[in-house]
């Protein structure tokens, strides 16, 4: 099934009078339970790929359709909506709300989401369980390594039980060890419970552990290989 | 909700000293300006009550061609038989004392010094001359058949140095227009605590002062006091006679209502004045937590919250530091507001004519005061939150999580 589909996606951004061109018409499609690297040298448009992926951002032209549906001119709300409901996000950075505990950053999209309290709790305890931090759950961010935050943001990003999970340099910021750890952790949740995993990297470690690697350059896919 | 405070509480201690500095500069406002709003009210309620008790009562009687601008003695300006008058009046059930009393010019003058004075003649068995009798300083009251004595008030016996005892020659006009004299001797010296009347104001029994400026059985006014002073239209209207005219407080004291309309609309401008201040701090405080937070809230927003929802999170953390702030500046306030109310504030003889000011200012605080003061403010500081919070609302996720 796929679960999310770019067609002829163009991206240009305008600072003052000068154009660039993020993407040249880009065409890629996501089938469900995939493990997807997108590959290529900095500035080569993984991360404008990924923000139209995750309607963090819109396409110049072309659409994004996200479970067979178009979302390419949905408002700012209901594009918040469809994040909030499939999207699961893990970023460069470690990015957690520095002032919520590990619980409560992964609570944060189960309360946006309107989810009851008991099934909260259960799914916070289960994503932080699998993440191996379930004995952290009450330090903040500055209490847990980088590798524990970034294992805390992959629990956040599963807790919504997402249609797919986009990763942008997921382990850029870690050493070898942590970055391996944070790697292991997403394939066996991929492999065991199916989740799409869509992630920019230009680490070859980390493309080893991808099914699927998209190679783009200068904002044009040039390689796609399973 | 619950998640929306706690967030909007742990992010404020994040920056402790900024939050607590936002929350005193709104404390600071609302102390400000609860003490001024009770200076303001306690100034007013003085001197109504004041001028009230010392000179226009709530009601007065008058002949119909009075003019309170000359001090005529001739009998065709005057009631006649006051006493009876006084008499009637008191018999309504809205009244609790109606006495007569008379004006005349004076000059009290002892050795080469002199000083001008009104010379108000009083029955002193009436309750309505009770506040002079409560302010007796030294010597005794008058007593209605006293032919010789007179009270003067500190000021003036201060100024020609007179003690209970001591004689002074007071010279007053009279009824067929000369004048006359009389060596009399100070029965009592007396303070109302307002410099100007008492500066200015000499008092005998009604009696002398009849017979001493030819008047007679006659009287100025009948100075009417009422159980309650909102009862003075409905007792003025049920008050008719074809040769007397009843005038009310508040028609007498036009100058105190209109001067009390000026202060609040004063008070206003300061609100707008003070708690402007307050809010350009508050303002500027989330504006800087938004800055701060850009990356936050665009990780917030990618997660998928939405923007009112971002928005709600700053005008929470405006509602924290307006509740914070206004609890303080509540306790600060009232704690001044007790101060000036037990000592108030000295502004002496401030010499404003018409308006009877006591020498002390006695902050005085009402419920309604307080509850605007806190509504206005909790709503000025949401309103100072407002555009921070829109800021933040607006931003786009990805320009957001760039920081």
């Amino acid at each position: 099934m796929e679960v999310t589909k770019i067609t002829d996606a163009t991206r240009v951004f305008k600072i003052g009078q000068l154009e660039t061109r993020a993407l040249r018409g880009v065409n890629l499609s996501v089938q469900s339970g995939e493990f997807t690297a997108l590959v290529g040298p900095s500035g080569s448009g993984k991360t404008t790929l990924l923000q139209l992926i995750g309607l963090l951002d819109q396409p110049t032209s072309g659409s994004v359709f996200i479970n067979g549906k178009n979302a390419t001119r949905l408002n700012r709300n209901q594009r918040a909506d469809l994040r909030r409901g499939s999207i699961g996000f893990i970023f460069q950075f470690f990015a957690l709300i520095p002032t919520l505990t590990a619980y409560e950053n992964v609570e944060m999209p189960l309360l946006l989401n309107g989810v009851n309290a008991a099934e909260r709790k259960a799914r916070v305890s289960e994503v932080l369980e699998s993440v191996g931090l379930a004995d952290r759950a009450h330090h903040r961010p500055d209490q847990l390594s980088g590798g524990q935050q970034q294992r805390v943001a992959v629990a956040r990003a599963l807790s919504i039980r997402p249609t797919f999970v986009l990763a942008d340099e997921p382990t850029a910021n870690l050493d070898t060890e942590n970055g391996k750890q944070v790697m292991d952790i997403m394939k066996r949740l991929n492999q065991e419970t199916g989740v799409t995993f869509v992630f920019a990297t230009h680490d070859p470690r980390v493309i080893g552990y991808a099914e699927r690697v998209v190679t783009l350059e200068d904002g044009v896919i040039v390689k796609d290989t399973k | 909700m619950t998640q929306l405070f706690k967030m909007a509480f742990r992010d404020l201690r994040r920056n402790k000293r900024r939050t607590i500095l936002s929350a005193l500069a709104v404390s600071f406002g609302v102390a400000l300006l609860l003490l001024m709003a009770s200076v303001v009210e306690g100034e007013m309620r003085g001197a109504i009550e004041n001028t009230i008790q010392l000179q226009s009562g709530h009601i007065q009687a008058r002949p119909l061609n009075y003019d309170e601008n000359k001090t005529s003695l001739k009998w065709e300006d005057l009631i006649a038989d006051p006493q009876t008058v006084a008499e009637k009046i008191s018999a309504m059930p809205q009244v609790s004392a109606a006495t007569p009393r008379l004006f005349a010019s004076g000059i009290l003058s002892l050795g080469k010094d002199s000083h001008s004075a009104r010379v108000i003649g009083i029955d002193p068995n009436s309750p309505a001359s009770q506040i002079f009798k409560n302010g007796l300083l030294s010597g005794d009251f008058l007593t209605a058949d006293d032919r010789e004595g007179i009270l003067v008030g500190k000021p003036l016996a201060e100024k020609f140095n007179l003690r209970a005892g001591d004689k002074a020659n007071l010279l007053v006009n009279t009824a067929d227009g000369g004048v006359d004299e009389q060596l009399f001797t100070v029965r009592g010296i007396y303070t109302t605590n307002t410099s100007g009347y008492d500066e200015n104001t000499i008092f005998m029994p009604l009696a002398k002062a009849q017979t001493f400026t030819g008047a007679e059985n006659h009287a100025s006014i009948i100075f009417i006091a009422l159980k309650d002073r909102e009862q003075a239209e409905a007792a003025s209207a049920a008050l008719q006679s074809t040769t007397l005219q009843f005038v009310t407080w508040r028609k007498m004291n036009e100058l105190i209502v209109s001067t009390e309309d000026f202060a609040n609309a004063y008070m206003s401008v300061l609100y707008l004045i003070v708690l402007g201040i307050t809010a350009t701090v508050v303002t500027n405080t989330l504006v800087m937590a938004v800055f701060e937070r850009t990356r936050e809230i665009g990780i917030l927003t990618a997660i998928g919250m939405k923007s009112r929802s971002v928005m709600a999170q700053f005008l929470a953390e405006g509602a924290l530091i307006a509740t914070f702030g206004i609890f303080i500046g509540l306790a600060l306030g009232v704690g001044l507001v007790a101060y000036f109310n037990q000592y108030g504030f000295f502004i002496g003889n401030m010499g404003v004519t018409g308006i009877l000011m006591e020498d002390y200012i006695y902050a005085y605080l009402t419920l309604e005061d307080a509850v605007n003061l806190t509504v206005i403010a909790y709503v000025v500081t949401l309103i100072a939150a407002l555009y921070p919070a829109l800021l933040a609302a607006r931003m786009e996720p990805v320009e957001a999580l760039r920081g």
